[in-house]
C-alpha cells in the first residue's frame, strides 16, 4: 500500500537523518581527540543533570564528549517524535515498526556509549560505532521511503536494475560495513598508528611482524605518540584494513561504467554511481592523510564522516534500485 | 595480645635486618644526545584555564629525558628483584599533584599497598583515570580545590598509567614494586636503595622511553654501589 507523501514529516525525517550524520562526526571527534573517558559519569556529567552542566566547564575532552551527549540527546528526542509520528499519520504498517526500529536502535545507542563509559570497556566503543552507521542508514532509509520519489514511483514509469549489477552494489555495501567495524575496531585499540608510513608499511609491501620487528617499530614510534605499545595485531589490522580499502575502491570504481553500460549515461543512479566514486575516492586520500599527518584529530574525523557517506550511498543506491526494479516488473 | 605480640616481633625482625643490612647506593647515566622534547603548547590551546597558566610562548615540554649536566638521568625506577613481597600499607603516602594542566611528578614508583595521594591545584576540573594492566582500573572527577584523592594498587606493575581524558597530554606513570626495595633516580641520577639484606640480587633500571635494564650486584652488610648507564637509541 502506498502512503500520501507528507511534506513535514519526510523532512522531519531528513533532519533527524542528518543530525545523526553531524552525530556520527561528533562521536569521531570524541574518539579522535581520545576525549571518550573525559567525563566519568553517566547519565549525569560532573554530577551535574547533563542538560545543567555549566558552559564555562565545556573545556578540553569535556567540550567533546559533553556536547556528544548532547547532540546525542536530541537525535533520541528526535527518533521518538518521528517513531511516534509514523506511527499516527503514515498508513503503511511495515513504516510503523521501521520507526519502533529506529526508537530502540537510538535507545540501544545511549546505553552502549553510557555503559562504554561507565564500565570503561574499550571494546564497547566498536558495537557503538557500528549501531551509529546502521541507524544512519535506518533515519536516511525512512526519509527515502517518506520521499515524493519513492511513493510516487510504483506509478510511474521504471527502468529495471538488473539484478547482477544490484548484487554487486549489495555487496560492495556489505563489505563497506565490514571495513567500517575494521576501522571502528582500530580506532578503538587508543594505541594511536600501528604503521605511520603509505603507500608502503613500515617500509615493506607486507611489514614483519616478527618480536624483533615490533620491537623495532615501537622504538621508533612517531615524536608525541603517548599511546601503549602496538601490537603484532595492530599493525595486521590496519593492513586488512588497506587492503580491503583496495578492495572497496576498485568494486566502486566499476559501478559507474556498469551503471552505464545497463541503464545509460544520462540515469540518476549512473550519475550517483560517480558520485560514490568520488566519495571513495576523497576517503583513500583522506585515509593515506589520517597516516600521513599522524592521525590528526579533524582528518581522522573526516575519514569517520567520509566513511559514513560512503556507507550511505552504497545503502541508498540499491533501495533505490530494488524499488525501481519492483515497479518496473 | 596477640596484635601486640605481632607488633613486637615485626619490630625485632625489622631490627635484626637494618643491624646487618647496607644501602645499595649508583648513578644513573645517560650516554649520547637526548631527543628533543615535545611542547605541550599546541595540545594546551584545548583548555584556556590551561593556557592562562603560562606567559605567552612560555609552555612546558616533555620531561622525558631529563639529564643533568653531569649526564645523570632522572626518573629511573631502579628495584632489587628477589626479595620478599610486603606490603607498604604502613609507608608514608606517595603524591601526584595536578599543578599547571600536568601531573607533577610524571614519573612516580611506589609499593603494593601504599597510598597514593592525587591532589588538584589547577583552577580547572580533572579527571584521573587509571589505566592498569594488573590492578583495578578508576574514572574519577576533581573538581577545582576538590578533596585529595586517594589510589591504592594491590599488584605490582610497572609503568602504570594515570591521564586525565579533558587534557590529552597529561599523563602520569606510576611504577608498583612489589616489596620496598626500590628507588627512583634524582635529578642527578642519583639513588639509594636503604637496609637491603645482604646478598646476591639482580637490580632492574627502569625508564619509561629508554626501557628496563638489569645488572647483578652483591650487596654485603655495609652495602654496595651500582651505578648504570642507558645509551642514546
Amino acid at each position: 500500500m502506498n502512503a500520501k507523501y507528507n511534506p513535514a514529516l519526510f523532512w522531519f525525517a531528513v533532519l533527524t537523518a542528518f543530525t545523526t550524520f553531524l552525530l556520527i562526526g561528533l562521536g569521531g571527534l570524541v574518539t579522535s581527540h581520545e576525549a571518550g573517558m573525559s567525563v566519568p559519569d553517566w547519565p549525569t556529567t560532573y554530577g551535574y543533570n547533563m542538560f545543567l552542566f555549566p558552559v564555562d566547564k565545556w573545556a578540553g575532552g569535556i567540550f567533546y564528549e559533553h556536547s556528544h551527549r548532547l547532540l546525542a540527546s536530541g537525535v533520541g528526542f528526535l527518533t521518538t517524535v518521528l517513531a511516534i509520528w509514523l506511527w499516527a499519520k503514515d498508513s503503511r504498517k511495515w513504516m510503523h515498526w521501521l520507526g519502533i526500529a529506529a526508537f530502540l536502535l537510538v535507545i540501544l545507542q545511549g546505553i552502549l556509549g553510557g555503559l562504554r563509559v561507565r564500565w570503561s570497556l574499550n571494546w564497547l566503543g566498536v558495537p557503538h560505532g557500528a549501531v551509529a552507521q546502521t541507524f544512519l542508514v535506518l533515519t536516511c532509509a525512512i526519509a527515502l521511503f517518506l520521499s515524493r520519489w519513492w511513493q510516487n514511483s510504483a506509478v510511474q514509469k521504471q527502468i529495471a536494475v538488473p539484478r547482477g549489477l544490484r548484487s554487486h552494489v549489495l555487496y560492495l555495501t556489505i563489505l563497506i560495513f565490514i571495513q567500517l567495524l575494521i576501522a571502528a575496531t582500530m580506532r578503538h585499540q587508543h594505541a594511536g598508528l600501528a604503521i605511520w608510513d603509505f603507500p608502503a608499511a613500515h617500509g615493506q609491501i607486507w611489514p614483519a611482524t616478527t618480536p624483533e620487528a615490533m620491537a623495532d617499530y615501537n622504538a621508533h614510534r612517531p615524536e608525541g605518540t603517548i599511546g601503549n605499545p602496538i601490537t603484532a595485531f595492530q599493525v595486521n589490522l590496519q593492513m586488512v584494513h588497506r587492503l580491503v580499502a583496495y578492495l572497496i575502491f576498485l568494486g566502486v570504481a566499476a559501478v559507474p561504467f556498469m551503471a552505464r553500460k545497463r541503464l545509460g549515461g544520462g540515469d540518476w543512479l549512473t550519475k550517483f554511481a560517480w558520485f560514490w566514486l568520488v566519495l571513495l575516492s576523497l576517503q583513500i586520500v583522506l585515509g593515506a592523510a589520517t597516516v600521513l599527518t599522524n592521525k590528526a584529530a579533524d582528518i581522522a574525523t573526516g575519514h569517520v564522516m567520509v566513511g559514513a557517506l560512503a556507507f550511505l550511498a552504497g545503502a541508498l543506491w540499491w533501495l533505490v534500485a530494488v524499488r525501481r526494479t519492483k515497479a518496473a516488473a | 595480645m596477640n596484635k601486640i605480640l605481632f607488633i613486637a616481633a615485626s619490630a625485632l625482625v625489622s631490627l635484626g635486618i637494618s643491624a646487618t643490612a647496607g644501602d645499595l647506593t649508583g648513578t644513573v647515566t645517560f650516554k649520547g644526545t637526548p631527543p628533543a622534547e615535545k611542547s605541550f603548547g599546541d595540545a594546551m590551546q584545548a583548555d584556556p584555564n590551561c593556557t592562562a597558566l603560562y606567559a605567552a610562548g612560555k609552555f612546558p615540554t616533555t620531561q622525558w629525558y631529563a639529564v643533568s649536566a653531569s649526564g645523570g638521568l632522572a626518573d629511573v625506577v631502579v628495584s632489587i628483584k628477589g626479595l620478599p613481597a610486603a606490603s607498604g600499607a604502613s609507608a608514608a603516602p606517595a603524591v601526584l599533584d595536578q599543578k599547571g594542566c600536568l601531573y607533577t611528578p610524571s614519573i612516580l614508583a611506589v609499593q603494593t599497598g601504599q597510598k597514593v595521594i592525587v591532589k588538584n591545584s589547577d583552577p580547572c576540573v580533572h579527571n584521573i583515570h587509571t589505566v592498569p594492566k594488573e590492578n583495578e582500573m578508576k574514572n574519577l572527577v576533581q573538581m577545582p580545590g576538590g578533596a585529595d584523592l586517594e589510589f591504592v594498587f594491590d599488584k605490582p606493575e610497572p609503568f602504570l598509567k594515570f591521564q586525565c581524558d579533558v587534557h590529552n597530554w597529561m599523563f602520569a606513570w606510576v611504577s608498583v614494586q612489589e616489596n620496598q626495595y626500590f628507588a627512583l633516580s634524582d635529578k642527578d641520577g642519583k639513588f639509594t636503595i636503604k637496609n637491603v639484606p645482604p646478598g646476591k640480587y639482580t637490580v632492574e633500571f627502569a625508564h619509561r622511553k629508554l626501557g628496563t635494564k638489569s645488572a647483578e650486584v652483591e650487596v654485603k652488610a655495609d652495602g654496595a654501589k651500582q651505578d648504570f648507564a642507558f645509551e642514546a637509541k
